[in-house]
């Protein structure tokens, strides 16, 4: 399967500070038609017909999100699009927001007329700094030419919101908490945005890319969209490469494609191991590259690493578990002890001073974070660990030092 | 919803308030809290949560140096090392003349340009240890 351009299909062929060159390919023509010739509901039948799930991480039905926020009574119901992008080894919302704002304003526009909505939020880490001036003038440019307006005469306002360097308000719930002015810290569910969100109203919150899809659906239908990709998986998936390879980049390939044909895209040699789903994600050994990415398998946001024959599992790991101490919200205490109880063993362990009782530590306060922390964040803290202690326990038992020299 | 009607970016307020001075203190998290009319010790605990937001001195020019895992397989710590050398300063720590702070920070979303680091608001990519000295030199 070659690469598959839905979510990139404007980007490198458009001039992102021009949006005479967005509306000459067709560009608005979406926005247009469900408008026009769509009712509201229409249009969140056609994204829920589509299959289309969420592409931050979690796969969230985009249509079910949808209806569900439209169908609950409210005075005034938001639009959120996440482009916080944290993830570690994630960086294709930044190459889609640096080649084609158009298209990602235009879906906003799409979901804030499916649920009636006045006004959309879009959250930009400030690590992105550079792309506030650049997105500000796209919407303000689409706005003076009344493309935000309404049959009804109404207008959609969209604001770009920066955040202040905290990976934890990459989380809805956390991401709404900061919008409105507060500490970023997850809340606890239900009730979920889609009935209580941003100032306690009916919030969808949506992913860079999930939306970056909504203008393609709605041209072609969710039928045609459906038809694409595995199964649970419709559509394509836009992939973030680095690590050990030739040419990082960003590439969109159809659901389901085996990871290898990435890594060939990227030029990978001598591949150990590959991590799926950034410092949360899954760990694959070298000889599963055959696997398919898709919701089925794995997949996260989409951030893949990849390891050669030279690294050591440990050291790796370890700078995962430094991550997930430092962004730990400090909220529940699974998430907040656990990852630091991480760090201390596996520190002692990569410095050569394990003992035989590691390992199992190790894995016991895993399954406990998994099942007891609060947000997701403290839940997949511990993929890496336990994954690499199943496919390179040798790079683990090295550090111990009798079974090092048994070994 | 009375909330959402008044509703005022408080993160932008903040940064905005801790550019000229580089960080927020006491005293003028208090007159933003009077200003504003938004109590002292939420605005306290904002300042304190955000990576981006200071409530103790930093240097004129922030440095934030990637640490995540593809900076990490693209040497960046041979570059973190060759700043220390360079401005004689550990994570965390400020030059004497007060030029740059350093910190480690996570992604910057920048990995297919690994090793990556910001300074002030700007992101530098594809760093090596001479480069990033280059790079120092055009902050002042
Ligand atoms: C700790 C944590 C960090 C997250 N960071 C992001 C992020 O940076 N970007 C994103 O789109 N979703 C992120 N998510 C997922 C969001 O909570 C949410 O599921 C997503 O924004 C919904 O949009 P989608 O359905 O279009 O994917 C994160 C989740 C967790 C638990
Ligand atoms: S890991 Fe350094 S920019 Fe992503």
């Amino acid at each position: 399967m070659p690469e598959e351009r839905i979510v990139l299909r404007h980007c490198d062929t458009i001039d992102p500070e021009d949006i005479e060159t967005y509306l000459a390919r067709g560009g608005f023509k979406a926005l247009e038609k469900a408008t026009g010739a769509m009712s509201p509901t229409q249009v969140v039948e056609e994204v829920k017909g589509s299959g289309l799930r969420g592409r931050g991480g979690a796969g969230f039905p985009a249509g079910v999100k949808w209806e569900l926020c439209a169908g609950t009574p409210a005075a005034q119901r938001f639009v959120i699009c996440n482009a916080d992008e944290g993830e570690v080894g994630t960086f294709k919302d930044r190459y889609i927001l640096e080649r084609d704002p158009f298209s990602l304003i235009e879906g906003i526009a799409i979901a804030g007329y499916a649920i009636e909505a006045r006004q959309a939020f879009i959250y930009l880490r400030a690590e992105y700094h550079h792309l506030l001036g650049p997105l500000s003038k796209a919407i303000a440019g689409i706005r003076e030419r009344g493309l935000l307006r309404r049959p009804d005469g109404s207008e959609l306002d969209i604001q770009v919101r920066e955040g202040a360097g905290a990976y934890v308000c990459g989380e809805e719930t956390a991401l709404m908490e900061s919008i409105e002015g507060k500490r970023g810290e997850a809340r606890y569910r239900p009730p979920f945005p889609p009935t209580r969100g941003l100032w306690g109203q009916p919030t969808i919150i949506n992913n860079v890319e999930t939306l970056m899809n909504i203008p393609a659906i709605v041209l072609n239908g969710g039928g045609w969209f459906s038809q694409i990709g595995t199964e649970r998986s419709k559509g394509t998936k836009v992939f973030s490469i680095s690590g050990d390879v030739r040419q990082p980049g960003v590439f969109e390939l159809v659901m389901g494609s085996p990871l290898q044909e990435l890594l060939e895209l990227a030029a990978a040699s001598d591949t150990k191991m590959v991590q799926i789903g950034g410092a949360a994600g899954r760990v694959l050994p070298g000889d599963q590259i055959d696997t398919p990415l898709s919701f089925e398998t794995v997949l996260g946001a989409g951030s893949v690493i990849a390891f050669d024959t030279t690294r050591d599992a440990v050291a790796v790991v370890l700078r995962n578990a430094e991550f997930f101490a430092e962004e730990s919200c400090g909220l529940c205490s699974p998430c907040r002890e656990g990852t630091l109880a991480m760090v201390e063993i596996l520190t002692r362990l990569s410095r050569g001073e394990g003992t035989d009782r590691d390992l199992a530590a190790l894995e016991e306060l895993g399954r406990v974070m998994m099942a007891t922390a609060l947000c997701g964040l403290g839940q997949a803290a511990p993929n890496c660990v336990l994954d690499t202690l199943q496919h390179f326990r040798p790079d683990y038992e090295s550090k111990i030092k009798h079974l090092a020299a048994r070994g | 919803m009375a909330e959402y009607q008044g509703n005022r970016d408080v993160l932008a307020l903040l940064k905005e308030a801790q550019e000229k001075p580089g960080y927020l203190a006491a005293e003028l998290l208090q007159q933003i809290a009077r200003d504003c009319r938004i109590p002292v010790g939420h605005l306290y605990g904002v300042a304190t949560f955000y990576g981006f937001l200071d409530t103790r001195p930093v240097g004129r020019n922030v440095i934030r140096i990637c640490q995540s895992v593809p900076c990490y397989l693209k040497e960046v710590d041979a570059v973190a090392k060759a700043i220390e050398d360079e401005l004689g300063i550990k994570p965390g720590e400020i030059t004497g003349d007060g030029r740059f702070s350093l910190h480690r920070v996570n992604c910057l979303g920048a990995c297919d340009h690994a090793p990556a680091m910001m300074v002030n608001g700007r992101v530098h990519v594809d760093l090596t240890p001479s480069s990033v000295i280059d790079i120092l030199g055009e902050y002042r």
